[in-house]
């Protein structure tokens, strides 16, 4: 089981924020890259788009599947971790660290999300 | 339903392998991950549970004239000690299944199917098969282990204290292991070095577990089974092969060179589509279902199997295409996500594959 970490925001469809002031950056969580495997894409927005929480903002990829991307919180891309382009795996080796996704600035304050308690809880439920 | 279990399931389980439903069976999808599984296979040796597979014995007087009128392959060339790869056609051609013929005596023969395949098979055999000729199911009693890579004629050699050096691509020999019997046959799904090995169901763990302790040998689940056959130009039945479709839009028409009268002969030959093998740059990748087009044109064709390729870095697929239009060197790919360029490429996808390496 995975071992989500204290302090940041997680969402029923396994993306995490890490609220900074007016800011978040978001990624996928090591049981959404778990139930994944090896990640060999993964399609992001460009600065300046717009993310709406609950949508669909990109893609990840990996050998056996493929799955979308739902944002957990609103607001403006500021920057995106190019290094997934030539570097998926580090969804799969680190998903709460070189493994994020997007920063954005926020437009409002984040809702519906799960503190690391409640989200264990929620993945022990989808686990089988 | 519950699913079948190999002997090795509850090894797999206990090892941590991701575990999910295969053709009515519970079989291992991956255990440490696809990439390394697989980039293991190429380096070194994979170690594969195919206990699923079904093997049936075909045996008595007139069993080599009438298994020659009931599947594709060439029996008259094939010598004991030798099998070979064919298909079992409907009487239009169609594909029922794919399937490996061995030859151990005039008229004694073994015919390794498709686990899901597997029942439809046997009543097409006993069907075709005369009355004297007995069609025995082995499945039940028989484990099937693939060891597939480079380094695994010195990992069965260490192993079983024998020379496999001499066992030429395609051929299999009796043997033991541990005093029981053991069939070891230099074929695979991998495009690397390897054997396919038969034994009792009951001796598969300790086989099994005897190989591993080798430490050039890893596990491999389903998925790098599924990437490693990909880049090999394998087809997988159910996705690149069907009863709708003949060997020879397969591109394998040109293998059928058995003179018997066999069931589907004609039809056989028949092409309105033709499979054709696709290279897309880029990582994104094309899978099952999606459609094939020529770039800013009409829908011509389905993608029958896509994946990233992890030896080659890009992405490969095969894919059914409207014959007049297989000539075509450029495609496009209309996935749910994206529309990808599509080049039509040889087989196979991957070329440095030791499968045929001579080893003496």
């Amino acid at each position: 089981m995975s071992n989500a970490p204290a302090g940041i925001l997680y969402s029923k469809s396994h993306e995490w924020a890490r609220l900074e002031g007016d800011q978040a950056v978001i990624g996928i969580t090591a049981f959404a890259q778990e139930s994944l495997g090896d990640i060999t894409y993964v399609e992001l927005p460009q600065a300046g788009d717009t993310l709406a929480a609950d949508k669909e903002f990109g893609s990840v990829e990996s050998v056996k599947a493929a799955s979308d991307l739902i944002s957990p919180v609103d607001g403006e891309v500021l920057e995106v971790n190019t290094a997934l382009e030539d570097a998926p795996e580090k969804c799969n080796s680190d998903p709460y660290g070189e493994g994020w996704l997007v920063r954005v600035k926020l437009s409002g304050k984040p809702e519906g999300l799960m503190d690391a308690a409640a989200y264990e809880a929620f993945c022990a439920t989808e686990a089988h | 339903m519950s699913e079948l279990r190999t002997p090795l399931t509850a090894w797999h389980e206990a090892h941590g392998a991701k575990m999910a439903p295969f053709a009515g069976w519970l079989m291992p999808i991956q255990y440490e991950g696809i990439l390394i599984e697989h980039q293991h296979t190429r380096q070194h040796a994979g170690l594969f549970d195919i206990c699923h597979m079904g093997e049936f014995r075909i045996e008595g007087p007139g069993a080599d004239a009438a298994l020659s009128r009931a599947v594709s392959h060439n029996l008259a060339t094939l010598a004991p000690g030798r099998c070979r790869y064919g298909f079992l056609l409907n009487a239009e051609g169609g594909v029922l299944d794919d399937c490996i013929v061995y030859r151990f005596g005039p008229d004694a023969f073994m015919i390794v199917v498709n686990a899901a395949c597997a029942a439809g098979d046997f009543a097409a055999l006993r069907e075709r098969l005369p009355q004297g000729v007995a069609l025995t199911d082995l499945s039940a009693a028989t484990a099937k282990i693939d060891l597939q890579g480079p380094e695994s004629v010195d990992v069965l050699e260490a192993l079983l204290k024998e020379n496999f050096h001499d066992l030429p691509y395609f051929g299999f020999r009796e043997t033991s292991f541990d005093g029981s019997s053991l069939l070891v046959s230099r074929t695979g799904y991998t495009g690397e070095l390897g054997f396919e090995l038969y034994l009792p169901w009951d001796r598969a763990e300790a086989f099994w577990t005897a190989l591993l302790k080798d430490e050039r040998v890893k596990p491999v689940g389903l998925g790098a089974r599924d990437t490693l056959r990909l880049e090999a130009g394998l087809p997988l039945y159910g996705h690149d092969l069907d009863d709708k479709h003949s060997p020879a839009e397969a591109g394998m028409g040109r293998m059928l060179t058995s003179t018997a009268d066999y069931v589907g002969k004609e039809g056989a030959q028949r092409v309105r589509e033709m499979l054709v093998a696709l290279r897309i740059e880029g990582r994104r990748a094309a899978r099952h279902g999606d459609v094939l087009a020529l770039p800013g044109g009409p829908e011509v064709g389905r993608v029958t199997s896509g994946s990233f390729a992890p030896s080659l870095g890009c992405v490969i697929a095969f894919a059914w295409v409207d014959a007049a239009q297989a000539g075509h060197e450029d495609f496009v790919v209309r996935t749910a996500r994206s529309e990808l360029a599509a080049r039509r490429v040889e087989l196979p996808f991957y070329k440095d594959g030791t499968a045929r390496k001579k080893l003496q």
